[in-house]
């Protein structure tokens, strides 16, 4: 029984932590580019990324999903359902649900590590010569970083937990499987012991944010 | 030779009127102070010569050559200020240095961008970085802080981080050196070190204009002085008429609110 447990608990877990990481690759990126639109001086695009930050903060995960995975067929009629009826569709959508909403959390935190870079950096480069993209690379980036290490560990620590709410679209993740053994066999522990882990993966997680922390601990300001 | 032709610049933020028409022109190898009361314009005057600002009327000459006027303020493009700006080296009265960089990469980062493309053979590149990195060390002696290389600006006292910025400005081999007052940031004791680092550039023949409000300084170091008062240049004269002879009431009036004693 404990093996069976455990097989169907790492499939699960496996799911979950392709969510996780496929997640991060798409908002750690897409966060920048929507921070970029919510402090553009271009008012038009500024509102309209902000309107989308808004909506998507303002509302449950959970209803994002259900929107994104069921809306295009249930509004636009069965021939709009793009993201089929398999098991890769259902993929692709937790994925899409995850990034964007990732990616407008994200964006609001790397918003405030910029915007907390005194101009006085910028303008150092700038009388220096250098380029728009140098400065923001090669002087503004890394201070940037070094400031929203502890709200991104934060974030992406829920990130790890918010994953279980896939199910709701029925991707096969390890609370499901977890909790598919009351009926089968009656056996709660199963669902509990999805929670060893969690506590193990954030843990690692804890760890290595803590040794980035670390590393970037070599200057103040 | 002229080195700098600043014509008639107007600066307004809103309704306010900062600078109401500047004129003025420096040799080569002058050392201009700026002195005037709070909120008279001087950093926005330098902050206009440095570009961080674009001044609504005027023109800027380096060397006989029109850099800037402000009637084609909308046909520049960024690249070509940038370009310009490197006339002008900038030393700030908050220092600005890179907190994440130690002190040789505050000092080499700038020429290494500029100097460095990427379609460089490997070898070339190496010999660039190391040409960049002597007279990095060159530029730390001459402010007197050679031991610092590997310092990072957090480690450093005020006087210390400003002379570290003196040398970072110098790095990019500037026709003029402008400072926005370099001192008022530090404490009393430190004061001393910064003012003895521009003191010894003067020597070495730099054009610079410095914003401060040493008094002693600005007449014992500048060939000539400039009051300002209110966005215009209500006084401009060697330190001698400044201090000695004044012809402007408001001059007289600023030197005696700022307890130069004659
Ligand atoms: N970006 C800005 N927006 C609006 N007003 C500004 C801006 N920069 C400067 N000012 C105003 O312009 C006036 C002149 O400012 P400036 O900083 O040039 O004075 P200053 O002579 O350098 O004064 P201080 O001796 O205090 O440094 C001030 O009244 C200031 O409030
Ligand atoms: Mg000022």
């Amino acid at each position: 029984m404990f093996q069976t447990v455990i097989m169907s608990l790492n499939e699960g877990f496996l799911k979950t932590l392709e969510i996780f990481f496929l997640t991060l690759l798409g908002a750690l990126p897409l966060g920048l580019i929507i921070s970029f639109g919510s402090m553009s001086r271009f008012r038009p695009v500024k509102w309209f990324v902000k309107t989308i930050v808004w909506v998507v903060r303002g509302t449950p995960l959970m209803l994002q999903l259900l929107i994104i995975f069921y809306g295009p067929g249930k509004i636009f009629g069965t021939q709009f359902n793009i993201w089929g009826t398999g098991d890769i569709g259902r993929n692709v959508a937790v994925c899409v649900a995850f990034i964007i909403n990732y990616a407008c959390y994200f964006s609001e935190i790397y918003r405030g590590g910029i915007e907390s870079i005194p101009r006085g950096q910028y303008e150092a480069g700038q009388v220096l010569g250098m380029t728009k993209s140098q400065v923001f690379f090669k002087v503004i980036l890394m201070q940037v970083v070094k400031r929203i290490i502890p709200p991104m560990s934060n974030e992406i620590i829920t990130l790890v937990k918010d994953t279980s709410l896939a199910r709701i679209i029925l991707v096969y993740e390890i609370i499901w499987a977890g909790q598919s053994f009351i009926k089968s066999s009656g056996a709660i522990w199963p669902l509990f012991f999805t929670g060893i882990y969690y506590l193990l993966f954030n843990g690692l997680l804890t760890v290595v944010f803590g040794y980035i922390e670390k590393k970037l601990d070599y200057y103040r300001g | 030779m002229t080195c700098l032709e600043i014509k008639n610049i107007t600066k307004k933020f809103g309704d306010t009127k900062v600078l109401r028409g500047i004129s003025f022109e420096m040799e080569k190898g002058e050392v201009i102070a700026i002195i005037g009361s709070s909120g008279s314009g001087k950093t926005t005057l330098l902050r206009c010569i440095n570009f961080l600002e674009k001044c609504d009327t005027g023109s800027i000459t380096v060397n006989g050559t029109e850099i800037y006027n402000a009637e084609k303020r909308d046909q520049y493009s960024d690249n070509y200020i940038r370009k310009s700006r490197l006339n002008f080296g900038m030393v700030f009265q908050s220092f600005n240095l890179f907190p994440q960089y130690d002190v040789l990469k505050n000092i080499t980062l700038a020429p290494e961008l500029m100097q460095i493309k990427r379609k460089m053979p490997d070898t070339e590149k190496k010999n660039i970085r190391r040409q960049i990195k002597e007279e990095a060390y060159e530029l730390l002696k001459t402010v007197g802080l050679s031991e610092k290389a590997g310092a990072y600006p957090c480690e450093l006292s005020g006087g210390q981080q400003q002379r570290v910025a003196i040398a970072r400005a110098l790095a990019m081999k500037p026709q003029i050196l402008c400072f926005d007052e370099p001192t008022s940031a530090l404490d009393p004791e430190l004061t001393g070190e910064v003012l003895k680092a521009i003191k010894s550039l003067r020597d070495a023949g730099r054009t610079m204009i410095v914003v401060t409000h040493e008094m002693e300084f600005a007449k014992n170091v500048a060939d000539r002085v400039i009051y300002m008062s209110d966005g215009i240049i209500e006084e401009i004269g060697t330190p001698q008429q400044i201090f000695s002879d004044a012809q402007s009431e408001k001059t007289r009036a600023f030197l005696q609110k700022s307890n130069y004693e004659f």
